[in-house]
């Protein structure tokens, strides 16, 4: 029987085959795909954690904004509540101070009234002092004038004498 | 514009083509008929040296060693091929006892002293095995070249872009699409080099034999052989108690597997062989076939031109485009065969190998 060459067994063939087959996948298998594939894993696994990563980062950062809204959000309330406080002890303050300003007139008006009063009173007295002086000078201008000749002196002497005695 | 220069690229070959097949069926119509059944099996068939072209002054063939034992001193012998040629062309029947066997694929027998011939141990660097060291070549200073990268890179910083990553894709494709699932989540890792070595060595010999010049590598049953066994080797030896079972003490009725009629361990037994066999044949064949169609049409050309007489002209011209045409759409077919066989092989050894790790599923 006289097979055509490529369905001929030969020896020869299948031994260089089997010997360049072994030595391709011993160094391939220990040098060759091995790293390959596992620079392939390695990025991969590089790549889900920076994809994990990066899911985190981002919840976070949602995390933080919602955080510094919250807090714009209470310093906003904060803010309200202090000017209403402010304005209320303005209003506090204001009205304390009409009230003060107010009690300080009112005293300083009694004050002025006493010292009107007072100065009233010493005008008064001076006036009537004067006064006094004023008759007793129209007075004694008077009696001068009366008891210049000394009989009327006299006169005049006697009938206070007489005054004096009854 | 680019259109235009493939035009003008074809019809070229196209003239080229018909206008050298027709000045050289002048020269065979004149040396007798043409055998395409030889041309067609010696260009499938191994060779002791690597033939390229041939005019009547310049051989192009590169002689290769022949490495074949002395029958009768059992002596190992080492030799071009082109010796035995030599000594042929001065008269002399063989070299040194060894001459081509026309008869037998025209390969090296040995004249005994008392005149019969014997095939001789033969390990011989042929076309083929030239082509094999080739391969084997390629595939390792591919494969350490993208190792070599992976190594002066962080697989942090950077990524592989170019051929690197080409390959990167196809290995990865073939490890993640193929082997991973064919194989199974658990038991994968330990045959991914040896699948991916297969992969990458069918589609490199297919390759390398589609490259005029090449040599018939997968299409060689003995390198079918190899490879089937080897599948087998790694179907078998790695196959676990349930696989074991499956096919000694399988879930049928005792009296088909113990007595009286034992077939089931027969027909697992069977299986155990047909499973590779299919392997070998499958590749052998397709690649044996696709190799035949496209020499075949290369025949018609110098067949049709052979013809003699004006004729030979006209339909020698008319032959040759057409076949010209079926060549390159063969060749491209060729291209995916080549691909789609290596695929189909790496797959079907997965799947094997898949199946000799079952997991529990049979009594639901």
């Amino acid at each position: 029987m006289n097979l055509p060459g490529m369905l001929t067994p030969d020896i020869g063939l299948i031994f260089w085959m089997a010997l360049a087959f072994i030595i391709v996948l011993l160094i391939l298998a220990k040098f060759g795909f091995p790293a390959i594939i596992k620079m392939v894993e390695e990025r991969q696994q590089f790549i889900s954690e920076s994809l994990t990563n990066a899911r985190k980062a981002n919840e976070e950062l949602a995390s933080i904004q919602a955080k510094g809204e919250k807090i714009l959000c209470e310093a906003r309330e904060e803010q309200a509540k202090i000017v209403k406080d402010a304005m209320a002890t303005r209003d506090a303050m204001i009205k304390e101070a009409k009230a003060k300003a107010s009690a300080e007139g009112e005293k300083l008006l009694q004050e002025a009234k006493a010292q009107i009063q007072v100065e009233k009173e010493n005008a008064l007295r001076e006036i009537r002092s004067q006064v006094a002086e004023l008759s007793i000078q129209i007075a004694e201008q008077l009696v001068m004038e009366q008891l210049k000749d000394d009989y009327k002196q006299e006169t005049y002497i006697n009938s206070l004498l007489d005054k004096i005695e009854k | 514009m680019i259109h235009n220069f493939l035009r003008y690229v074809v019809y070229s070959v196209v003239a080229f083509f018909s206008f050298s097949s027709a000045f050289a069926s002048g020269k065979q119509a004149a040396e007798g008929e043409i055998d395409v059944k030889e041309i067609v099996l010696g260009h499938l068939g191994d060779a002791y040296e690597w033939h390229f072209f041939a005019t009547e002054n310049v051989e192009g063939t590169i002689p290769l060693p022949c490495i074949v034992r002395d029958e009768e001193t059992h002596e190992w012998k080492v030799f071009m091929s082109s010796k035995i040629h030599e000594a042929m062309e001065h008269g002399e029947a063989n070299y040194q006892g060894f001459y081509f066997n026309e008869e037998r694929n025209g390969k090296i027998y040995q004249q005994l002293s008392d005149g019969t011939s014997v095939r001789p141990l033969d390990f011989s660097i042929t076309k083929n095995v030239s082509q094999i060291l080739l391969t084997s070549l390629i595939l390792i200073v591919v494969f350490l070249g993208c190792a070599r990268w992976a190594k002066g890179h962080n697989s942090k910083e950077d990524a592989p872009g170019g051929f690197v990553g080409m390959m990167e894709a196809l290995v990865m494709y073939l490890v993640n699409d193929l082997i991973k699932p064919c194989v199974g989540e658990k038991h994968y890792r330990p045959f991914v080099p040896y699948l991916l070595t297969v992969f990458f060595f069918i589609l490199v010999s297919n390759l390398l034999g589609l490259v005029p010049g090449g040599a018939n590598v997968t299409g060689n049953i003995n390198i079918t052989f190899f490879l089937a066994f080897c599948t087998m080797l790694a179907i078998n030896l790695s196959g676990n108690k349930e696989y074991w079972k499956e096919i000694f003490w399988p879930d049928v009725p005792v009296m088909l597997k113990f007595y009286p009629i034992a077939i089931m361990p027969v027909i697992e037994m069977f299986g155990i062989i047909s499973k590779p066999f299919a392997l070998m044949v499958r590749l052998f064949a397709n690649m044996m076939a696709g190799h035949a169609i496209i020499l075949s049409f290369l025949a018609i050309i110098f067949v049709t031109c052979a013809m003699g007489g004006w004729m030979s002209y006209v339909v020698g011209g008319g032959m040759t485009i057409m076949s010209f045409v079926m060549i390159l759409f063969m060749n491209f077919l060729e291209c995916l065969v080549a691909f789609v066989q290596a695929y189909v092989f790496t797959l079907l050894s997965a799947v094997f190998i898949g199946l000799s790790h079952p997991v529990h599923e049979h009594k639901a």
